[in-house]
C-alpha cells in the first residue's frame, strides 16, 4: 500500500495528492492494454470492462476493498521484485563488461528477511479477509427466505413462506439469437444472453436468505453485484444472503457459474431489486394470481429434465423484463 | 576422462541394439524413450493447442458462428486433458529420461523395460480418449475436473474417457518409480542428494507427489465408472452419496497435480539462470527446501479450489491460510532466482529468454493465485476468466516456457548440433508477446463477470475477447517455429562441442555432444564431478 500516515499538518493536501495519484495509477493500470487513445470506445461493449465491480450491497464492497487491497499490495512487491530483476538484467549484463560475484551463493541475514517479510504482509491480508469471511457466512436474523435450485437449464425460485414460486429462463430474444448461425446480430438484442423471462424479484433494504440447491448437476448462482456466488448442489442446501441498498433498486444480472452442460452459458440471473412496498404488493398480487391459476398441485421441486413444464402459474409474474414463456 | 569416453564408446559395439523401428518399440534406452517422450509430448502440445484455437475462434465474436455448445465443451473439456497430461506430463518425463542419468553419471535409468512400458501406454491412452470425438454423444463435455451429477452425462465416451485417465495414471507411476529408483541408487557415489542438479531434485519430488496423488485420481474415476455402470452411489445424493465428495478426492489429487506441472520447471530455470548468469545458483539449500515445503503443502490446500460449495467457515478459514502460506517458499524460489542474477554476468541466449519471460510471468501468475486465496474474493473470481487467466499464466509461460527453455538448453547437447538462434530467438519474442496479449485480457473480462466454460457471451464482453484470440492465434501460430526449429538443428545445425554454453555447470556437459548410447558405463570419477556438479 502507498503510505498514507503523515504529518497532521498538511496531511489532508498530500491524502488528497495521493488519493489522485492513486486513482491515477489505477485507471492507468488497468487500462494498459487498451491503449485507449486508438481504439474505439463504445457505450456497452467496452474496453472500459476492466474490474470487478463494486456492487449494491455492503458485501460486495467488502469484498472489492478487499480485491483492491490485495491488488494494489501485489502492485507494490511486484513493483519492488520487478524492479531489482530488471535492474539485474541491466546493469548485470556480459556485453557491459560485468564481471561475476561468483562467492555470492548464500546470505542467511536476507534469506530470513525474505522469509519473514512475507508472513507479515500475508497476516496483513489475512486478518480483514477472515473479517469479512466471518461476515458473509453468518446468515442469521434473515427477514425473507427464498429456495433457489438451479436445474438444466434455467432457475426456480420459491417464496417458501408465500405460496410463490415461478421459473426464470433465457428471454426470447436472447435464446433466438444465440442458435448456430441464427443469423440475428447479437448487438442488437438488449441484454444478450443476460436477459430472463421472469425476474428474480426482491426487495431491497432486506436480508434476504437464499436456500440453493440443484436438482440434477451442479450449478452456481452468481451476481457479481451482491457479491454472493454459491454452488446449487443436488441433495444439499447451501445459504447465501444479501442486503441491496435501500436506494439501489433496479435490474442486477449473472450467470450460472458452475460448468453444467450443453447451455451452461444459456442460464443468466436476473434480479429485480423493488422498494419494500412495491415488492409487498407485487408477492400479495403474485400469491393471489397463482393461487388462482394453480390447481393444487405444488409448484416447487422441479424435477431433473423438466425444462420445459413451466408452472402455469409463472406468466402472471410481472416484471420489467417480461416477454412470451421462453420455449 | 577422454579414457572413459573411449571405453563406453568401444562398448557400444558389442551391444545387439535394434534398428529401424524395433528400435523404437523394443526401445530401453534412456535416450530413445526420452526422444518419444518428447515427440509425444510435442504432438499432443499440437493436438490440444488446436482445440484451444477453436476455441478462441468460437470466443472471437458474440453468437455461435461455428460449434455447437455440447461440442464447444468438448473442445474445452479435451484441451485440458491434452495439454495437461498428453503435453506437459509427458514432456517432463522425456525430460526426465534424457537427463537424470546424464545428470547422476549413469547409464541409463534404473528400470528400462518399465521404461518401455511407461511410454508406450501413452498412445493407446491418447488414441482412445481422442477417438471419443467419434463416438454417439461426441468427446466428453462434463469439463476436466470430471464433477459428477454432470459427467455422469456423458455419452459412449464415458467408459473411453475413465480407461484412458487410468492408463494415463499408471503410466505416470511407472514413471515416477523409474525417476525415484534411478535417482536413489544410480548416483555417482560422490554425488550425495544435496549435491544434485535442482532438476533432479524437483524431479524427485514430483515424483513422490505423482506417486501420492495419481492413485487418488484412479479410485476417484473409477468410483464414477461403478456409479455409472454397477448401481452404486458414491456420489449421488438420491442414493446416500455425496457429489462434493468427488470434488474433495479431485482436487486432492489436483492440487498436487498442478505442481507435478510446475516443479520442473522450477528445477529447469535454477539450471539455465545460473548458467547465463555465469554465477552459482543462490540459495541452493534454500531451493531445495522450498520445493519440498511446496510440496508438503500441495496437500493441505485442495479445497481452494472449491470455495463456492458450502464449506464450514472454519474449513475455509483453514484453506485460505494454508493456501496463502505457498506464497512464502514460492517467494523464496523467486528471491533466489533474482539474487542469482544479481551481480552476475548475464547473456540472453534463447534457453534465458525463456527462463527469464517464466521468471515474470509466473510471477505475474502467483500474485493472481494469491488474490485468488482470498476467499471474499474468491467469490467474485471463482469459476470467471480471472482463474482462466491465472492458471495460464502459471502454466504457459510457466510449465510450457520452463519445458521450451529445457529444450532450447539440452538440444545441443541431444543433437550434437546449435541450433539457429536467430529463429529461436523470434520464437521467443512472439510467444512473449501474444502470451500476454492472449492471456493478460482475461483477467479484465474475469473481473467483469464473464464466466469460464462458455461458448457465447454477452456483447459487452467482446472487445477483449477479441484481443485475447487475436493474441491466441499469433501464439499459436509462432509455436510453429519450434518443431522447424528442431528438425533444421538435427538436419544441418553446426556441430557442436561438449560444452554447449561457456558458463555450463553439470555432469550432462562433461559428455560429447550427442552423449553416447550408454551415457555414463563407469561413474564419473570425483574430479570430473567436482568439475563438473558445482551449483
Amino acid at each position: 500500500m502507498l503510505p498514507e500516515k503523515t504529518r497532521p499538518g498538511w496531511s489532508g493536501a498530500l491524502q488528497g495528492t495521493l488519493k489522485m495519484i492513486r486513482e491515477k495509477l489505477a485507471s492507468l493500470v488497468f487500462a494498459l492494454a487498451a491503449s485507449a487513445g486508438a481504439l474505439p470506445v463504445y457505450a456497452e461493449s467496452g474496453w472500459n470492462q476492466l474490474n470487478m465491480t463494486r456492487g449494491v450491497t455492503h458485501i460486495s464492497r467488502e469484498i472489492y476493498a478487499l480485491h483492491m487491497k490485495i491488488f494494489w499490495i501485489c502492485v507494490v512487491i511486484g513493483v519492488v521484485v520487478f524492479a531489482a530483476m530488471i535492474w539485474s538484467l541491466i546493469a548485470y549484463r556480459r556485453s557491459r563488461g560485468a564481471v561475476p560475484d561468483v562467492t555470492m551463493v548464500h546470505n542467511t541475514r536476507v534469506e530470513i528477511v525474505w522469509t519473514i517479510v512475507p508472513v507479515i504482509i500475508l497476516v496483513v491480508m489475512a486478518v480483514p479477509a477472515a473479517k469479512t469471511l466471518i461476515e458473509i457466512e453468518d446468515t442469521t436474523r434473515s427477514e425473507l427466505t427464498i429456495k433457489v435450485t438451479g436445474f438444466q437449464w434455467g432457475w426456480e425460485y420459491d417464496y417458501l413462506d408465500d405460496g410463490v414460486a415461478y421459473y426464470s429462463r433465457l428471454d426470447h430474444q436472447s435464446d433466438a439469437a444465440r442458435e448456430l448461425l441464427s443469423g440475428i446480430d447479437p448487438t442488437t438484442v438488449p441484454h444478450y444472453l443476460l436477459n430472463v423471462d421472469h425476474p428474480f424479484v426482491v426487495p431491497v433494504d432486506t436480508k434476504v436468505r437464499l436456500l440453493v440447491t440443484g436438482a440434477d448437476v451442479i450449478h452456481s448462482w452468481w451476481v457479481p453485484a451482491f457479491g454472493v456466488k454459491k454452488d446449487a448442489i443436488p441433495g444439499f442446501v447451501n445459504e447465501a444472503w444479501f442486503k441491496i441498498d435501500k436506494d439501489k433498486p433496479g435490474l442486477y444480472r449473472g450467470q450460472c457459474a458452475e460448468l453444467c452442460g450443453r447451455d451452461h452459458g444459456f442460464m443468466p440471473i436476473v434480479v429485480d431489486a423493488r422498494s419494500r412496498e412495491d415488492f409487498a404488493a407485487w408477492l400479495k398480487q403474485t400469491a393471489a394470481a397463482q393461487k388462482q391459476a394453480a390447481a393444487p398441485a405444488a409448484p416447487s421441486g422441479a424435477a431433473a429434465g423438466t425444462a420445459g413444464n413451466a408452472p402455469a402459474a409463472a406468466p402472471a409474474v410481472v416484471a420489467a423484463a417480461a416477454g412470451p414463456g421462453s420455449s | 576422462m577422454a579414457e572413459v569416453l573411449t571405453h563406453a564408446d568401444s562398448h557400444d559395439d558389442h551391444d545387439a541394439k535394434p534398428h529401424g523401428w524395433q528400435r523404437w518399440v523394443y526401445a530401453t534406452n534412456h535416450k530413445d524413450i526420452g526422444t518419444m517422450y518428447l515427440i509425444f509430448a510435442c504432438t499432443m502440445f499440437f493436438i490440444g493447442g488446436g482445440a484451444a484455437m477453436l476455441i478462441r475462434l468460437e470466443l472471437f465474436s458474440p453468437g455461435l458462428q461455428f460449434f455447437d455448445p455440447q461440442f464447444f465443451n468438448s473442445l474445452t473439456t479435451m484441451h485440458a486433458l491434452l495439454m495437461i497430461f498428453g503435453a506437459v506430463m509427458p514432456a517432463w518425463t522425456g525430460l526426465a529420461n534424457w537427463m537424470i542419468p546424464l545428470q547422476l553419471g549413469a547409464p541409463d535409468m534404473a528400470l528400462p523395460r518399465l521404461n518401455n512400458l511407461s511410454f508406450w501406454i501413452l498412445p493407446f491412452a491418447f488414441t482412445l480418449l481422442l477417438a471419443s470425438f467419434f463416438v454417439p454423444g461426441g468427446a466428453p463435455a462434463g469439463g476436466w475436473t470430471m464433477y459428477p451429477p454432470l459427467v455422469l452425462q456423458t455419452g459412449a465416451a464415458f467408459p473411453m474417457l475413465i480407461f484412458s485417465i487410468h492408463l494415463m495414471g499408471a503410466s505416470s507411476i511407472l514413471g515416477a518409480i523409474n525417476v525415484i529408483v534411478t535417482i536413489m541408487n544410480m548416483r555417482a557415489p560422490a554425488i550425495s542428494l544435496l549435491r544434485m542438479p535442482l532438476f533432479v531434485w524437483t524431479w524427485l519430488i514430483t515424483a513422490y507427489l505423482l506417486i501420492a496423488v495419481m492413485p487418488v485420481l484412479a479410485g476417484a474415476v473409477t468410483m464414477l465408472l461403478t456409479d455409472h455402470f454397477f448401481g452404486t452411489t458414491f456420489f449421488t445424493a438420491a442414493g446416500g452419496g455425496d457429489p462434493v465428495m468427488f470434488q474433495h478426492i479431485f482436487w486432492f489429487f489436483g492440487h498436487p497435480e498442478v505442481y507435478i506441472l510446475i516443479l520442473p520447471a522450477f528445477g529447469i530455470v535454477s539450471e539455465i539462470i545460473p548458467t547465463f548468469a555465469r554465477k552459482p545458483l543462490f540459495g541452493y539449500e534454500a531451493m531445495v527446501y522450498a520445493t519440498a515445503s511446496i510440496a508438503f503443502l500441495s496437500f493441505i490446500v485442495w479445497a481452494h479450489h472449491m470455495f463456492t460449495v458450502g464449506m464450514p467457515l472454519a474449513a475455509q478459514l483453514f484453506f485460505m491460510l494454508s493456501t496463502m502460506l505457498i506464497a512464502v517458499p514460492t517467494g523464496v524460489k523467486v528471491f533466489n532466482w533474482t539474487a542469482t542474477m544479481w551481480k552476475g554476468s548475464l547473456s540472453f541466449e534463447p534457453p534465458m529468454l525463456f527462463a527469464l519471460a517464466f521468471l515474470f510471468l509466473f510471477t505475474i501468475g502467483g500474485f493472481s493465485g494469491l488474490m485468488l486465496a482470498i476467499v471474499p474474493a474468491d467469490y467474485q473470481y471463482q469459476d470467471t476468466y480471472f482463474v482462466v487467466a491465472h492458471f495460464h499464466y502459471v502454466l504457459v509461460p510457466g510449465a510450457i516456457f520452463g519445458i521450451m527453455a529445457g529444450v532450447y538448453y539440452w538440444l545441443p547437447k541431444w543433437t550434437g548440433r546449435m541450433y539457429d538462434q536467430a529463429l529461436a530467438r523470434w520464437h521467443f519474442w512472439l510467444s512473449a508477446i501474444f502470451v500476454n496479449v492472449l492471456f493478460f485480457p482475461q483477467h479484465f473480462l474475469g473481473l467483469a463477470g464473464m464466466p469460464r466454460r462458455i461458448p457465447d457471451y454477452a456483447v459487452q464482453f467482446t472487445d477483449w475477447n477479441r484481443v485475447s484470440s487475436i493474441g491466441g492465434f499469433g501464439f499459436g501460430l509462432a509455436q510453429l517455429l519450434f518443431p522447424y526449429l528442431i528438425w533444421k538443428c538435427i538436419r544441418s545445425g553446426q556441430p557442436i562441442g561438449n560444452r554447449a554454453w561457456e558458463g555450463a555447470h553439470g555432469l550432462e556437459w562433461e559428455l560429447p555432444s550427442p552423449p553416447p548410447f550408454h551415457s555414463w558405463t563407469t561413474p564419473p570419477s570425483d574430479a570430473v564431478i567436482a568439475r563438473g556438479a558445482e551449483h
